[in-house]
């Protein structure tokens, strides 16, 4: 399997985003470089509304991610409840 | 951020589809073709345009929304950068050199996307992918304005800044990049989306925007982490969009398969090349380095190409064809590229210089197999030349190569130690190539390369006839201040001297 990833720059925004996607995918590796948080997956990363929900205690719109985005690798499939990033080999 | 909203909101989905497909219509009084007179002459078969799909389902309305607040995000930290003699923060004045290279041969190219995606967005028939090219059209101009922006603080202060545009246009090292957009643009729509969205999005700004702005933020370049980073949030839309239509070009027609194979092998060696600009910046130009260009490549290019290109394999693309060269050139690149641009440094808008001992035991240890054989011994050569008083200068012009239009500075893919040099006889005239993949590339396309201009070449021609100082002139390179060594040069005393000036009260 391929390795998935996203970046995110680092700040308070990110935060409880990054939280969120390690709770959520036991095989995600954090990789902390000067100004941003990257994490690395084998094959697949499902980045959850409710979880990030649950940690800013506010209603979150997966669309936000955008804001503080930098990177991903994979196919993307975004819908209201989940934002998936994986590769079909 | 979101506030609660008491009433139900449209689902992603539902509301992608009505502000994207819903706002699309069937041409009543002029057939198709004539509407879209440009979308099949490349040869791509498309049978169903609705298959085409943003992942990010992004709408107008959203857009501007989020948008709007990177906006302000970065024009907040630009102000502070302004306000507060950011410019000082850095660690040290080489850096610059980066910042230099960046805004005359890279953020023209932004804007240049931003044409070129302004053009798609109108050629493709399908509405998702207007949409689509529309947003990017308007985020490349956003990216280039950004750019200029942050980087117009640093003008207030030093050279080199001060003539993008026509280093743009007319430097020998900006035609790396500036022939790459060319090219793209006067490409069909496919092929152009090739160029960017794969080419220059996927294997690109994931180098140049990551680990180059993490590496801007090592060095206390607060302005363009910023409009880096703001711009790459843009990337990963721009990435989804360009993987989108590659899978979209090939599910639609088996017939589509060798023609976007071909684009692939073209486009990533016009990528890897323009790569060199980028590699170097890293390699030499940052005082402190998160990671060598070795190993940038290594995790965005290899691993994340590698895995593109092993889950395209179902649809029966292959490696590009220029993939195994580009390894062997791994090693060596920066360093020759390095080498080219300090021996020319009295024709280049920004600064060069001999690395320190402390630079080069970094390089030592990132390419172990390379720099002490090969490159070492050259910069203690070039040095040693330097302190006798008769420091090296090529007053020499290397050929030109016609399709990435650099000089022919690299060397053959096995061998390290031979320049690597090819020819093409065309209708009577010798064309001259850095390398097989320059080479293959004209090849197939002799009449589009023939046209291109090859700027350098107007030092012997009328009216400069060889004359150096009108050829400066002519590129707006200030002689003695834009130009020249690092060592002893107006940006380096005056930074120190700002320096102080901000750290004592004399
Ligand atoms: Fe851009
Ligand atoms: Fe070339």
């Amino acid at each position: 399997m391929s390795t998935v990833f996203i970046a995110f720059q680092a700040n308070e925004d990110s935060r409880p985003i990054v939280e969120a996607i390690l709770a959520d995918n036991p095989a995600a590796v954090l990789d902390e470089q000067p100004a941003m948080v990257k994490i690395n997956a084998e094959g697949k990363l499902v980045i959850r509304r409710e979880s990030i929900e649950e940690r800013v205690g506010r209603p979150f719109n997966l669309q936000e991610l955008q804001v503080n985005l930098i990177t991903i690798s994979g196919h993307l499939d975004e819908d209201d409840d989940t934002f998936t990033l994986a590769w079909k080999n | 951020m979101d506030m609660t909203v008491a009433k139900k909101k449209l689902g992603l989905k539902e509301k992608y589809k009505l502000l994207t497909r819903d706002l699309g219509w069937e041409p009543t009084y002029h057939n198709k073709d004539e509407v879209f007179p440009y979308v099949k002459y490349e040869g791509i078969k498309v049978h169903d345009w609705e298959k085409w799909e943003d992942p990010f389902r992004l709408t107008m309305d959203a857009y501007w929304k989020y948008q709007a607040e990177k906006e302000r995000k970065f024009y907040a930290i630009i102000d502070a950068h302004a306000q507060n003699n950011g410019h000082l923060n850095i660690t040290d004045a080489r850096y610059l050199s980066a910042l230099k290279i960046f805004l005359q041969a890279i953020s023209p190219g932004e804007y240049c996307a931003g044409k070129g995606f302004a053009r798609m967005g109108r050629e493709f028939p399908g509405v998702g992918t207007q949409v689509a090219c529309q947003m990017q059209a308007i985020d490349e101009i956003r990216h280039a304005q950004t750019q200029i922006h942050a980087l117009s603080n640093y003008n207030k202060f030093y050279n080199g800044f001060h003539a993008f545009a026509d280093a743009r246009d007319r430097m020998w090292y900006c035609t790396l990049p500036r022939s790459f957009f060319d090219d793209a643009m006067s490409a069909g729509p496919f092929e152009f989306m090739i160029a960017i969205g794969f080419s220059f999005e996927y294997v690109l700004t994931n180098l140049l925007f990551v680990p180059f702005m993490s590496g801007a933020a090592y060095n206390g370049d607060m302005a363009t982490v910023t409009f880096g980073f703001s711009a790459q949030s843009d990337e990963a839309r721009h990435m989804t969009l360009g993987l989108e239509c590659i899978k979209f070009m090939l599910e639609q027609d088996p017939d589509n398969l060798p023609i976007v194979q071909n684009w692939i092998d073209k486009w990533f060696w016009r990528g890897f090349r323009l790569l060199g600009v980028v590699g170097t910046m890293m390699d030499y130009m940052l005082p402190k380095r998160v990671m060598s260009w070795r190993e940038a490549f290594e995790i965005y290019g290899i691993e994340n190409g590698g895995a593109l290109f092993k889950d395209l394999a179902r649809y029966g693309i292959r490696p590009p064809k220029g993939w195994d060269d580009a390894g062997k050139a791994l090693d060596h690149m920066t360093h020759q590229f390095m080498l080219a641009l300090y021996q020319y440094q009295f024709g280049t808008a920004f600064h060069s210089w001999i690395p320190s001992e402390e630079d080069m035991a970094w390089l030592s240890k990132k390419y172990p197999t390379t720099f002490d054989k090969y490159y070492r011994p050259r910069w203690e050569h070039i040095k040693k030349l330097k302190e006798a008083g008769t420091p090296y200068a090529n007053m020499g012009l290397a050929k030109l190569c016609q399709t990435c239009q650099i000089p022919t500075v690299f060397t053959e893919p096995d061998d390290p130690t031979t320049l690597c040099h090819r020819e093409v006889e065309y209708k009577g005239e010798t064309y001259h190539f850095c390398s097989d993949g320059c080479q293959h590339i004209f090849e197939k396309e002799p009449e589009k390369y023939i046209q291109g201009w090859l700027p350098l070449a107007a030092i012997f021609q009328a009216p400069l006839n060889g004359d150096l100082g009108a050829w400066m002139e002519w590129v707006s390179l200030a002689d003695g201040k834009d130009n020249g060594d690092f060592a002893g040069s107006e940006d380096q005393r005056n930074f120190e001297a700002w320096r102080n000036q901000a750290t004592s009260n004399q």
